[in-house]
């Protein structure tokens, strides 16, 4: 039998769960689509068995799983499964005049928090300290809330400068309470106190979600005699190893979209596009920079609460195949209503009595599918021809708009539609210079987590010295590339993908905020570091 | 007439003080969480007309200066302003009566009002801008003559240094300074005057303006955008979205180019708005539209939410509205100060009444 060499990309959504197997030529070799299931365990073990059950998967072939999920999201939204917490605060005497949580909805508070404090310490931007760390006040809070706490979180003012006091108020955690869940705001947001704090507040709420997840997988691997090498895909559609994830689930919140973005790229083999992802009930548009998709510049919002974590930049419409389309030709409505899993028996084409979009596509010859020829089903189709073409065209103006809105310039670019409702998608749209629809566009995500790579991101302050600005560049470059090799990028292979410079207005001395992000393909893993791997993976995971 | 700033007026102040920073001053969300903070701990602070209190009471003018970078990072302690008064009547010798934004525009219209709840402090209706500047000296005060000295600053740690100067300049350089030195903001005071001088020296009724500005907008039964224009009285240069914005910093400001195209009814046309941390001119072909002092600000077309200079993007869709500034800003003096020359650029300042008001 030939070792492990296959990936297995999975991507649970929030109405399938999709899996794919990938060999070592980057050929997908099997794939399969499930619906989801209210609890995540289900989901990811029916698409794994499906996709590892199809012929030619070579279920013992498989070396690494990827993993991309936006189940954490919903924890949040539904508080549900978080886990409590304890606010550390280091920034006194600054920053009182917001606490901690200060605005968030009560019940969140009440779910997430076993209580806040803020301690002297933190740093300026100039890398000074604020104030010296009252590290006797952080024993006194442990020792007051510890026992009640699942996880820390804990965030310096100026962090992303130095991590040095947070790092310091860890050691003493760990002294105190031994191995505890916690979450260093450095690790997880950059500069905006408020924001990276509540960031790293929900990473610690997470935890628990996270690991749920994890075991999941590995249930669902293990009925099948597998032990895999794990990875989670993270906001920014690069990889993090199972132990990051489960120290920082914050991270991959926002990786179905991710995924989506990289899997159009690598079905094409394009770096820079626009790319529609259609769903059954909303399409995210978002734009493929560098191989990479292009993250929001500004915060995040999570179940009401502020972040400014990596999130890749999308624009969401409420515009899917399973889209309700009503009212009458002269006055048509699209969605938000959709009939979602529910397709393949309430839309015309498959014999049911609801219009929608997808039976648009289907009678403006745009797609052939479902089982019952338009005109021939229960629903009277005489009507519904002009309202479906009326519902049609202006699906067509909501997707121009919204593809508009996620361009950053006014030239014409190309686009490439994925997902299993991009079948809406037309073939020329306004601002679009070519539409691109690749093999396996219905499995995008599953392929994206799969061949995720690598990377490493340095976001902080520079203050320009002797060499100017471009001793900084090299400075934060260098840094980048060192921390994704240490995530597992093969060294060789690690190029910078992104590189931002936001200067500091109304400052007499110079210093310029870099951010800049390196990336590259998975390195090779020697087997006694691929061992000791799991044997961490498993202590980690309580396995 | 006194007003309560509770937490509903503190949102549409909010509001407004983004629309009045035309563009700069900086994002008031951090402001906004702070003084409703305050508003819960110690009650809600009083809005006075400079009417109601006695000539010769004193006003301390007060805000943060520094690196919005700096500002969203390092939040304030909260004990500033009370450190700031205890120096400022220590200096003076007599009792600070009430407190007053020296920048209505962005976070600072808002700073003020947090020290005043936990002091228990009225806050007088006016400011010193009636808008955001980027520098100390552009403020009403300057212009009426009356001197920024003895000025105050300090930091959340309690470090504090009086200014005695002998020029607004000289006030901008030295304080520019130290709060590099503070860790790149701080807080202070300066232009300290009586109620009867600020009735002559300020932009009055600003407060209330902003409040008023924030309150038609939520209130608004159509669009929230024809609204704000109804509520300062202002001409709408154009509806379209951003199709362009370049950036470049020069000497610690962050000076720009926006290009707006017309959609819907404006379709066709072109605006160029040119940065400099506050939106300074509109130009339509060459042909100026508005400019300094009088105010441009950018909102968003469907919400009428202010977009501030770091945060234009392409692709938003924006109404670019202009609206007159405080009559002082318009006197030979003001135009000296703040007007197009001050800025660099080489035409004289019209009123926005006569250059928007002609084409509109």
């Amino acid at each position: 039998m030939p070792a492990p060499d296959c990936r297995l990309g999975v991507d649970v959504g929030g109405t399938n769960t999709d899996a794919v197997i990938m060999d070592t030529a980057d050929r997908v070799i099997a794939k399969a689509k499930v619906p989801g299931t209210p609890d995540i365990t289900g989901g990811i073990v029916a698409a794994v068995g499906a996709v590892l059950g199809a012929p030619g998967a070579g279920a013992g072939r498989i070396s690494h799983v990827m993993l991309g999920t936006t189940h954490a999201t919903n924890a949040v939204l539904e508080r549900r499964n978080l886990r409590r917490v304890a606010v550390l605060r280091i920034g006194g005497p600054a920053t009182y005049s917001i606490r901690p949580m200060f605005g968030w909805p009560p019940d969140l508070v009440a779910a997430v928090s076993v209580g806040a404090t803020i301690v002297d310490g933190g740093i300026e931007f100039d890398g000074q300290d604020l104030s010296p760390l009252d590290t006797d006040a952080i024993a006194r809070f442990l020792g007051r809330v510890g026992g009640a706490a699942d996880g820390i979180a804990i965030t310096s003012v100026f962090a992303p400068v130095s991590p040095r006091h947070e790092l310091m108020a860890a050691e003493i955690v760990k002294r105190e309470l031994g191995d505890v869940h916690v979450s260093l705001s450095h690790e997880i947001g950059s500069i905006g106190l408020l924001e990276r704090e509540n960031a790293t507040i929900l990473n610690g709420a997470l935890a628990g979600v996270a690991r749920d997840v994890a075991s999941a997988m590995r249930d669902a691997l293990a009925a099948h005699g597998l032990r895999p090498v794990t990875f989670f895909a993270q906001n920014d559609g690069t990889l993090m190893s199972l132990d990051q994830a489960l120290r920082y689930p914050v991270l991959t919140i926002g990786s179905g979209p991710a995924n989506s973005v990289r899997g159009a790229a690598f079905l094409t083999g394009i770096s820079d596009s626009l790319v529609a992802d259609v769903g059954g009930t909303s399409t995210d548009l978002g734009v493929l920079a560098n191989g990479f998709p292009r993250e929001s510049s500004q915060g995040v919002e999570i179940g009401g609460i502020r972040t400014n974590f990596r999130m890749p930049d999308l624009v969401t419409i409420a515009l899917g195949g399973g889209t309700v389309v009503s009212g009458d030709p002269g006055d048509v409505r699209i969605g938000p209503r959709s009939v979602g899993y529910r397709l393949e028996r309430e839309a015309l084409v498959f014999g049911g009595t609801t219009p929608t979009l997808t039976d648009s596509a289907v009678a403006a010859g745009r797609a052939s599918l479902g089982t019952v020829p338009l005109g021939k089903g229960p629903a009277s189709a005489g009507g519904h021809r002009a309202l479906l073409s009326g519902a049609l065209a202006k699906a067509d103006v909501m997707l121009a708009e919204a593809i508009d809105r996620v361009k950053t310039s006014r030239d014409d670019r190309p686009l490439i539609a994925v997902g299993g409702g991009s079948i809406l998608v037309p073939d020329r749209l306004p601002g679009v210079s070519e539409i691109i629809r690749p093999e396996h566009f219905d499995a995008a995500n599953a392929v994206g987590a799969a061949i995720a790579s690598v990377s490493g991101q340095v976001d902080r302050i520079f203050h320009l010295g002797p060499g100017g600005r471009q001793a900084a560049l090299d400075e934060a470059r260098d840094e980048a590339r060192e921390r994704a090799v240490a995530a597992g990028a093969d060294p060789a292979a690690v190029h910078i993908i992104e590189i931002e410079e936001i200067p500091l207005a109304y400052l007499t001395s110079p210093a310029v905020r870099i951010r800049v992000k390196a990336a590259g393909a998975l390195g090779g893993v020697p087997d006694h570091h691929l061992q000791a791997r799991l044997a961490q993976q498993a202590r980690l995971a309580g396995i | 007439m006194k007003r309560l700033l509770d937490p509903d007026s503190l949102r549409a102040l909010a509001r407004g003080c983004a629309v009045l920073g035309a563009g700069g001053g900086g994002d008031p969300y951090l402001g906004l969480l702070q003084a409703l903070q305050a508003a819960e701990d110690f009650g809600p602070a009083v809005l006075v007309d400079l009417d109601e209190l006695p000539g010769d009471s004193l006003i301390m003018p007060c805000g943060g200066i520094g690196a919005p970078t700096v500002s969203v990072e390092k939040i304030e302690n909260g004990d500033e302003g009370a450190r700031l008064r205890e120096h400022l009547e220590f200096l003076t010798g007599r009792r600070v009566a009430a407190l007053m934004a020296a920048e209505i525009g962005g976070s600072n219209g808002l700073l003020p009002i947090t020290w005043a709840a936990r002091m228990g402090l009225p806050v007088a209706d006016a400011d010193g801008m009636g808008r955001a500047f980027p520098e100390v000296p552009q403020v009403t005060m300057h212009l009426a003559g009356i001197s920024p000295s003895p000025a105050v600053m300090t930091d959340e740690r309690g470090n504090l240094v009086i200014f005695q100067t002998i020029s607004g300049q000289w006030m901008e350089r030295l304080e520019r300074a130290a709060a590099v030195e503070f860790g790149g903001a701080a807080s202070s005071t300066e232009f300290t005057l009586t109620a009867a001088q600020a009735r002559g020296a300020t932009v009055r009724g600003s407060v209330s303006l902003a409040i008023r500005i924030g309150e038609a907008v939520t209130g608004a039964e159509g669009s929230p955008v024809d609204a704000l224009v109804a509520a300062v009285g202002g001409f709408r240069l154009i509806t379209g979205k951003i199709l362009d914005v370049e950036r470049r910093t020069t000497s610690g400001f962050a000076r720009g180019s926006v290009i707006v195209e017309g959609l819907g009814p404006d379709a066709g046309r072109l605006i160029r708005l040119e940065l400099q941390n506050e939106n300074l001119v509109a130009l339509e072909r060459g042909r100026v539209l508005a400019s300094v002092p009088d105010l441009i600000s950018v909102l968003d077309s469907e919400t009428a939410d202010a977009i501030v200079t770091e945060r234009i993007a392409y692709g938003q869709r924006v109404t670019v509205i202009a609206f007159a500034c405080d009559p002082v800003w318009r006197t030979e003096k003001g135009i000296m100060i703040a007007g197009p020359r001050a800025f660099g650029y080489d035409f004289d300042y019209l009123p926005v009444e006569e250059l928007a008001g002609a084409s509109a």
